[in-house]
């Protein structure tokens, strides 16, 4: 059955009465049955479970318990997120078939405002990728091109929101994981302040980088999802306990007064012309309904990707080092203890992750520390300091998500550093810990989805939404992809 | 050549917290493996450390205690390494900002006093327990391992002393002290056979007045202060003996083989271990603000050092004061509580390491209703005459089975001893009549007779004279004046 495709939309539509959540769910259970041999947005999907939980958001609503604006909502779930009882992978064969014993911190919150886990979604293995093409099973695709691929590493919530085969999605960002799919497939992805969200419960990538947040289909969707999983948790030693931002009531408040720069190092060589245009007229847009635009310069953003994969590669070799085959998960016999979990990790980790876990190891070696990631944490000390004399003068910063638009699949995987440099916008955000969100603002000339970010101090969710709800209205983005049937 | 031997102890201490380091998780030892165990404890995939305010106060005791400087924010690192009873493959340590650094720890040896030098205290956590199965149960021979999680995340505070012991003897000095101040702290059983307390010793040696430092070698495997002694004596004279011959140190880690008699090599490919330590991203820096310190060092027991010191300027010999702090609690509280009370502090030491320790030794319990006052009293009645020395333990059972105060209970059991001279007078008299013989031994200077003549009078009193003023009547009567 055709349903809205908003989170708002049908939140409305349940309290009118004009459809049920078990009608939403099997909206987007039958979007997924037509678009997900096309897509592979989903890892696993829990008919059961959504099921279940879908008839019971509609008789607590029923009986007038109303757990607020997710009841009843189909939300889907990177698989990194630990779900109780639902396999969780992380895209990787070393988890395969691994099913948690407890819930992330989002999860608990989602289930308790009364969404519906429809089940968990395909990633780059680990979330180490920008095109979800490392996933032990198999890549994804992109809603608006089934050549192309969906960016990453949170590709299938994007995909899988894109395509409407969720209403909501949770992704993880740890140098762009949320944003660049998102740019790529059309849809809002925010990664919110660094321990404003519990990673209680995220499989760890980055710790001092990854964040959880929403990927959906407008600005206002992103801010209810937030509002959701976000809040103090006592789980999470980084979790910020003061006073949270309200951002739902600041999405009408327009850009008028308001000082948004524009980072100059975030353009020019790499970037496409399409994506430069699209970006230099949402400016132009900001600029008529009354906002000061400034051209500003960070010059330590040319060198946080540099830094970014040694800091991110470090904390991953440690991170990563649990699975060894002897608690959880695959295990490969050897002859001896050491044998078996290194057996283990050759055989369980793809190449992508056993690049990043090699440099990592040698990024902390006894020798190196200092050249490589103790330089890389200065590095990242002179972001946060250029960020701040930045934001001494502007109130937020907007600059394209992505320098490209999706690119077809297979056209980076032999090439790391091309890979990389898709994160090349999104990475400063994740070393300062700040808030950064993608908001689509148009097509290029192939029909492919433009993403503007837009960036703001730590704890500035509010004026980051302003200016995405301004962006989002100015580009009135109401395309929605065209996904070929597959006969069969 | 003389030798000198260089040695610093590495020790950790388990606390006993109720709770594990960074979880919720029981900390329980005598439970069935693998049942006090969580997602944080056992490493599972997602799950994050929350640090116990209890350790904290733990270590910061512990390093007030051994006279430390408190880092106000130190840093938790990951220490990595792979080992299968190490669920995460990395431990959650402290590397270059400990909570705890630069203090001293003060032993007595042979009278002497010597301040040995703490460089720092760190938190850390415990690992699993590991139990290799089948062919003697050693690791490289072993079919199986057994791993139980329940120890694994148990805070575990490392205390590194500098390099000034300079014999074994003065290792086991050391160690007893500082497990004597964490057992007083209360914050771990402190048990060496439980390994809930754990000693590792580096040894190294160098000529004698030299002040470069040897190869060390690092000892494991002590189970009590004995074998540390040994450990520690063997390895110097091996070392010793090994350069005197010859031969090269090499750095490695030996094990003490406590039925040989001699420490063994382990493996010494560890040598070379890069633990890729990196501050730990999950854990925000430990914030210890003075005024947490404060409120901690105003909740210190007494520690051993400053109790000895006590004792001493009460008039304790030092061997006294030493004997008396390593005592039961009950004992030493006894003792503080008699002295208060008025009675002279030899007096009570006697007392109470003498017949209270035996009694409470024989009778497996403690003296409840023996209070400082009444022995205070007891001590008291005795110094008056009022009861004989032999008759006061009499009366301490009394008061010990809770018959009373100790006069009550002296008179009740009838032990008051007669001082009065006219009671006593008729016995004297009959006793000198009865042996006219003993009077003229006595008289001609024969000064043994005395003794026997008072041990007549105190039979003809049943025991109560006090002997002093019987012997004191007889000089009287007889005309001697002794």
């Amino acid at each position: 059955m055709s349903i809205p495709d908003t989170i708002a939309a049908a939140s409305r539509a349940l309290r009118e009465g004009s459809l049920t959540a078990a009608d939403l769910l099997d909206g987007v259970l039958e979007r997924a049955q037509m678009t997900e041999a096309q897509l592979h947005a989903y890892l696993n999907i829990d008919h059961d479970g959504a099921r279940v939980a879908a008839e019971a958001a509609d008789a607590d609503l029923a009986a007038g318990n109303d757990r607020g604006p997710l009841h009843g909502i189909p939300i889907a779930l990177k698989d990194n997120l630990c779900t109780r009882g639902m396999e969780t992978t992380c895209a990787s064969q070393i988890l395969a078939g691994w099913i948690p014993p407890y819930d992330a911190t989002v999860v608990s919150r989602l289930r308790e405002a009364g969404a519906v886990i429809v089940g968990k979604t395909n990633l780059d293995e680990f979330a180490m990728g920008s095109s979800t093409e490392n996933s032990a099973y198999g890549p994804s695709f992109n809603p608006w091109d089934i050549t192309r691929v969906p960016g990453g590493s949170s590709g299938g919530s994007a995909a899988a929101v894109a395509a409407g085969s969720a209403l909501g999605a949770l992704g993880s960002d740890t140098g762009g994981s949320i944003r660049q799919p998102a740019a790529l497939t059309g849809t809002v992805g925010v990664k919110p302040t660094y321990g404003t969200v519990s990673r209680y419960g995220l499989i760890a990538f980055a710790s001092s980088l990854d964040q959880i947040g929403p990927i959906t289909r407008t600005v206002e969707d992103a801010a209810l999802l937030l509002e959701a999983i976000w809040g103090h948790d006592p789980k999470d030693s980084t979790s910020y306990a003061g006073e949270y931002p309200q951002v739902r009531r600041s999405l009408d408040a327009g850009v008028d007064g308001l000082r948004i720069g524009v980072v100059k190092e975030l353009s020019g060589e790499g970037y496409e012309l399409a994506v430069e245009q699209a970006v230099a007229a949402m400016v132009e847009g900001l600029a008529r309904q009354g906002a000061e635009i400034v051209e500003v310069s960070l010059p330590s953003f040319e060198i946080a990707l540099s830094a970014y994969y040694l800091i991110a590669p470090a904390e991953a070799s440690s991170n990563l080092a649990r699975f060894d085959g002897v608690r959880y998960g695959l295990r490969v016999d050897g002859e001896t203890t050491e044998e078996m979990m290194a057996r283990t990790r050759g055989q369980g980790f793809g190449p992508e992750v056993t690049r990043r876990i090699l440099l990592g190891t040698y990024a902390l070696s006894a020798g190196y520390y200092d050249a490589f990631y103790g330089q890389a944490q200065r590095v990242r000390a002179a972001i946060r300091a250029d960020l701040a004399r930045v934001y001494a003068q502007v109130d937020a910063l907007v600059s394209p998500t992505s320098p490209t638009v999706a690119f077809p699949a297979g056209a980076r995987l032999d090439d790391p550093l091309a890979m990389y440099l898709s994160d090349i916008c999104t990475i400063p955000s994740n070393l300062a810990g700040d808030p950064a969100m993608s908001v689509p603002i148009g097509l290029d000339q192939l029909g492919l989805p433009i993403g503007m970010q837009v960036m703001a101090p730590s704890l500035g969710e509010e004026v980051m939404f302003r200016v995405a709800a301004e962006v989002e209205r100015l580009a009135g983005f109401d395309a929605r992809p065209e996904i070929p049937v597959v006969a069969g | 050549m003389s030798w000198e031997a260089v040695i610093g102890i590495e020790t950790h201490v388990e606390l006993s917290t109720r709770s594990k380091m960074f979880c919720g998780c029981a900390v329980d030892f005598g439970a069935e493996p693998n049942t006090n165990i969580c997602p944080v404890c056992l490493g599972l995939p997602g799950a994050l450390p929350v640090p116990n305010r209890k350790a904290i106060e733990g270590i910061v005791a512990i390093g007030l205690a051994l006279n430390c400087e408190i880092t106000e924010r130190s840093v938790f690192h990951r220490k990595n390494y792979f080992y299968a009873d190490l669920p995460k493959n990395y431990q959650v340590s402290q590397f270059d900002v400990p909570v705890c650094r630069d203090g001293y720890l003060e032993i007595e040896l042979d009278g002497e006093t010597r301040r040995i030098g703490i460089e720092r205290a760190h938190m850390e956590e415990d690992t699993g327990k590991s139990t290799h199965v089948g062919d003697g149960g050693r690791i490289h021979s072993a079919s199986e391992t057994l791993l139980d999680f329940n120890r694994s995340g148990v805070p575990l505070v490392e205390i590194v002393s500098r390099p000034d012991i300079r014999s074994a003897a003065e290792a086991r000095a050391y160690a007893q002290e500082l497990r004597a101040i964490v057992a007083e702290l209360g914050v771990s059983d402190a048990r060496l056979e439980e390994g809930s307390i754990r000693f590792d010793a580096n040894i190294s040696i160098r000529p004698a007045g030299s002040d470069t430092l040897g190869t060390k070698v690092e000892i494991k495997n002590m189970n009590s202060f004995r074998s540390l002694e040994r450990a520690v004596d063997y390895e110097i004279r091996r070392q010793i003996a090994a350069v005197e011959a010859g031969q090269q140190i090499v750095q490695e880690t030996r094990h003490w083989n406590e039925e040989a008699g001699e420490t063994q090599s382990m493996r010494t490919k560890e040598g070379s271990s890069d633990y890729r330590y990196f501050a730990d991203p999950d854990l925000v820096p430990l914030v210890v603000p003075p005024s947490w310190v404060e409120e901690i060092r105003a909740s210190l027991p007494e520690l051993p050092e400053a109790r000895r010191k006590r004792y001493a300027t009460l008039g304790l010999h030092p061997k006294a004061a030493a004997m008396l702090s390593s005592s039961a609690r009950t004992i030493r509280h006894l003792f503080d509580e008699t002295v208060a009370a008025g009675a002279p502090a030899l007096a009570a030491f006697n007392w109470l390491t003498g017949e209270v320790t035996a009694w409470m030794r024989r009778t497996d319990t403690e003296p409840a209703e023996l209070t400082g006052e009444r022995l205070a009293a007891l001590i008291a009645l005795v110094d008056e005459g009022v009861v004989s020395a032999t008759a006061a333990k009499e009366v301490l059972e009394g008061v010990l089975a809770g018959e009373g105060e100790p006069r009550q209970v002296a008179e009740a059991r009838d032990l008051v001893q007669v001082s009065d001279r006219g009671a006593l007078e008729g016995a004297v008299r009959r006793v000198l009549d009865a042996d006219p013989d003993a009077v003229e031994r006595l008289r001609s200077g024969e000064e043994k007779v005395i003794g026997f003549l008072v041990g007549q009078v105190m039979r003809e009193t049943g025991g109560k004279a006090d002997p002093r003023l019987v012997n004191e009547l007889i000089r009287e009567a007889v005309g001697s004046d002794g």
